[in-house]
C-alpha cells in the first residue's frame, strides 16, 4: 500500500514538471506571438528600418544574419567533418586522442562572449579581417566547431561496423570504404548535428557583437568585408538601447517572432532529414 | 590444381594486447578442399580465420607473429598491402551484412574497386555470382530493391555472392549459417559444397553436423591452441585425442 502510495507521488513529480516546462515554454510563444505578429508583414521582411528605426523592417538584419551564417557553414562544416573523421576513423586510441576529445566537450561549455573576444582578436585584429561578416562568420564558426565535431562523430559511430568490415573484406581501401560505405549512410546524422549548431549560432549575440555586428546602417553589405546587421543585435537594440522603447516595443517583438522562426525552422529541418534517413537505413 | 596445399600458417601466435589469443598455431589448408574449425566460443576459430585475411590488423592493439603463407608467398609480412590480400581472400560473416544499398549495387560494390569493367561487364560479373550463390532465380527481376528487404537467408548468400564476385582464391566463412533457419542452412551448405570445385573454403561453424556434412579437413581450436587437424571422417570417427573426442560428443563445450 506504502509502495503505491509513493510510486503515485512519483509519477505525480514527473508528470507535473512535465506540464510545468510545455507550460512556460507555451508562456513565451504566446507572449511573442501575440505581441509580434501584429507588425509581421512582407514589408516587414523586405524594407530597411525607417525614421531612427522605429518604423520599417528588418530586412538588412535577415540579410545579415544570413550572410553570417553561409560564412559559418563553409568553415565549421567541413572543418568539423573532416575532424571527426579523423578522430573516429583514424585515430588510434591514446591520450592524445582522448586529449583531443577532452578539449573539444570543453571547448562546448566556454560562454559565447569569450569567443567574440578571441574572434576579435584573431579575426578582426590579427588576421586583419575588421569587423565584418568574415570575422563574425569565423567566429561563429568556431562557437558551433565543437558541437559539429561531437555531431558528426555521433553519426559515425551509428554506421555498423560490419559495413566497414565488410567493404574492407572486398579489398577495399580504408578510405573508400569510409567514402563509399560509412559517409553515405553518416551524413544525414552529421547534418542534423550541423543545423542544430548553426539554429544555436543564429541566434548568438555576443559572439558577433564586437566581431562585425552594427547598430545601424544605411545600406546593405556590399563585401565579406563589411560590416553588417543582424537579428539577435537588432533585438537587443531594440530591447535594451534605443531612446524610444515603448515605440519600437512591437518591432522588437516582430524580430523576435522572425528569429524564432528561423531557428524552429532550422530544428524542424534537422528532424525531417533525421526521419528521412531513419526510414532509408530501415530499408 | 597448381599447388595442391593453398595455405600454410607456420608458428602463428596472436595478441590481444597483453592476452594471447592463439599459441603456436600450425595448419596445412588445402586448394578445392573445405577445412571445418570448430571448438568452444571463444578458443580462438574466428581469430584464426580472420588472421588469413589480414582483418585483425583494423583490431586496435592486436599483434600477429608467425607465418602464413598463401601459394607460398608470406602474407604476414609489414610489406604485404592486406588490401591486396583481402583481392584474394575473401570473406562471409557471420551475421549477413549486406550494405544499404540495392541488391545489384551490393554485389557490384567490390567489383567498382577492383577495375575498370565495363557497365555491361559489371552486370554479366553480378549476375554470374548471383547464379554461382544460387540467388539469381529469386532475385533477378528485383535486382534495384533493397538488399535489406531480403530474407536472412538470401542476405547471407547475397554477401557470398559479393564475396564471390571479385574471384577470391579462397572464401572464409565465419559461422555463415548460425543465424539462418534449417532450410536456409541447408541451402547454403549445399553451395558449400558445390563452391569448393573453384575455391578454397575454410569454414568456421559451431554446429558438429555442419562440420561433419560439408567439410573435408577438420582443425579443433581449444583455448587458442590447435588440438587435432585430420580428415573429417577420421575426426568425427576416430579422433586422434581424448579431447577432441570429448567436445565432438558433447562433453564438455
Amino acid at each position: 500500500m506504502k509502495k503505491k502510495i509513493s510510486e503515485q507521488l512519483g509519477f505525480l513529480v514527473l508528470t507535473f514538471s512535465g506540464i510545468f516546462v510545455i507550460l512556460i515554454l507555451g508562456v513565451i510563444l504566446f507572449d511573442v506571438i501575440s505581441k509580434g505578429i501584429g507588425v509581421i508583414s512582407w514589408e516587414f521582411l523586405t524594407h530597411p528600418p525607417r525614421e531612427g528605426m522605429t518604423k520599417g523592417g528588418i530586412f538588412p538584419a535577415l540579410l545579415g544574419t544570413f550572410l553570417v551564417s553561409v560564412i559559418t557553414v563553409l568553415f565549421a562544416v567541413p572543418l568539423g567533418m573532416f575532424a571527426a573523421i579523423y578522430l573516429h576513423e583514424y585515430a588510434r586510441a591514446g591520450k592524445l586522442t582522448r586529449l583531443i576529445r577532452l578539449s573539444i566537450r570543453n571547448l562546448s561549455g566556454v560562454p559565447s562572449i569569450v569567443y567574440g573576444l578571441f574572434g576579435v582578436v584573431i579575426f578582426v585584429q590579427t588576421l586583419n579581417f575588421g569587423t565584418s561578416i568574415l570575422s563574425a562568420g569565423l567566429t561563429l564558426g568556431l562557437l558551433t566547431l565543437p558541437w559539429t565535431v561531437t555531431a558528426c562523430e555521433e553519426a559515425l559511430k551509428t554506421v555498423p561496423k560490419s559495413y566497414r568490415e565488410g567493404a574492407l573484406a572486398l579489398g577495399a581501401t580504408k578510405w573508400h570504404s569510409i567514402r563509399t560505405n560509412v559517409l553515405p549512410y553518416a551524413i544525414p546524422g552529421m547534418l542534423t548535428g550541423v543545423i542544430l549548431g548553426l539554429a544555436r549560432a543564429a541566434g548568438e549575440t555576443a559572439p558577433i557583437l564586437f566581431t562585425g555586428a552594427a547598430f545601424f546602417l544605411p545600406h546593405l553589405p556590399k563585401s565579406i568585408f563589411d560590416q553588417f546587421m543582424a537579428l539577435p543585435y537588432h533585438l537587443y537594440i531594440l530591447a535594451t538601447q534605443h531612446h524610444a522603447i515603448d515605440q519600437v516595443r512591437p518591432i522588437a517583438y516582430g524580430t523576435a517572432l522572425v528569429l524564432l522562426a528561423l531557428v524552429f525552422t532550422l530544428s524542424l529541418t534537422a528532424i525531417l532529414v533525421r526521419y528521412q534517413y531513419r526510414k532509408k537505413m530501415k530499408g | 590444381m597448381s599447388n595442391p596445399l593453398k595455405i600454410q600458417v607456420r608458428h602463428l601466435n596472436f595478441f590481444y594486447g597483453e592476452i594471447q589469443a592463439l599459441k603456436d598455431i600450425n595448419l596445412e589448408i588445402r586448394a578445392n578442399h573445405v577445412t571445418a574449425l570448430i571448438g568452444p566460443s571463444g578458443c580462438g576459430k574466428t581469430t584464426f580465420l580472420r588472421c588469413l585475411n589480414r582483418l585483425n590488423d583494423i583490431v586496435e592493439g592486436a599483434r600477429m607473429e608467425g607465418e602464413i603463407l598463401l601459394d607460398g608467398t608470406n602474407i604476414c609480412g609489414d610489406n604485404i598491402d592486406p588490401v591486396q590480400v583481402r583481392r584474394k581472400v575473401g570473406m562471409v560473416f557471420q551475421k549477413s551484412n549486406p550494405f544499404p544499398k540495392t541488391i545489384f549495387d551490393n554485389v557490384a560494390y567490390g567489383l567498382r574497386i577492383n577495375g575498370n569493367y565495363s557497365r555491361r561487364k559489371i552486370e554479366e560479373m553480378v549476375e554470374k555470382s548471383l547464379r554461382d550463390a544460387a540467388l539469381w532465380d529469386e532475385v533477378a527481376d528485383r535486382l534495384q530493391d533493397s538488399a535489406m528487404e531480403l530474407s536472412g537467408g538470401q542476405q547471407q548468400r547475397l554477401c557470398i555472392a559479393r564475396a564471390l564476385a571479385v574471384k577470391p582464391e579462397v572464401l572464409l566463412m565465419d559461422e555463415p549459417a548460425s543465424a539462418l533457419d534449417p532450410i536456409a542452412t541447408q541451402k547454403i551448405e549445399e553451395l558449400i559444397r558445390e563452391l569448393k570445385t573453384k575455391y578454397t573454403i575454410v569454414i568456421v561453424t559451431h554446429n558438429m553436423q555442419q562440420a561433419a556434412r560439408v567439410s573435408d579437413y577438420t582443425a579443433f581450436f581449444y583455448l587458442g591452441e590447435l588440438i587435432e587437424v585430420d580428415r573429417t571422417e577420421k575426426i568425427f570417427t576416430h579422433p586422434g585425442l581424448k579431447r577432441t573426442e570429448d567436445y565432438i560428443t558433447g562433453r564438455f563445450g
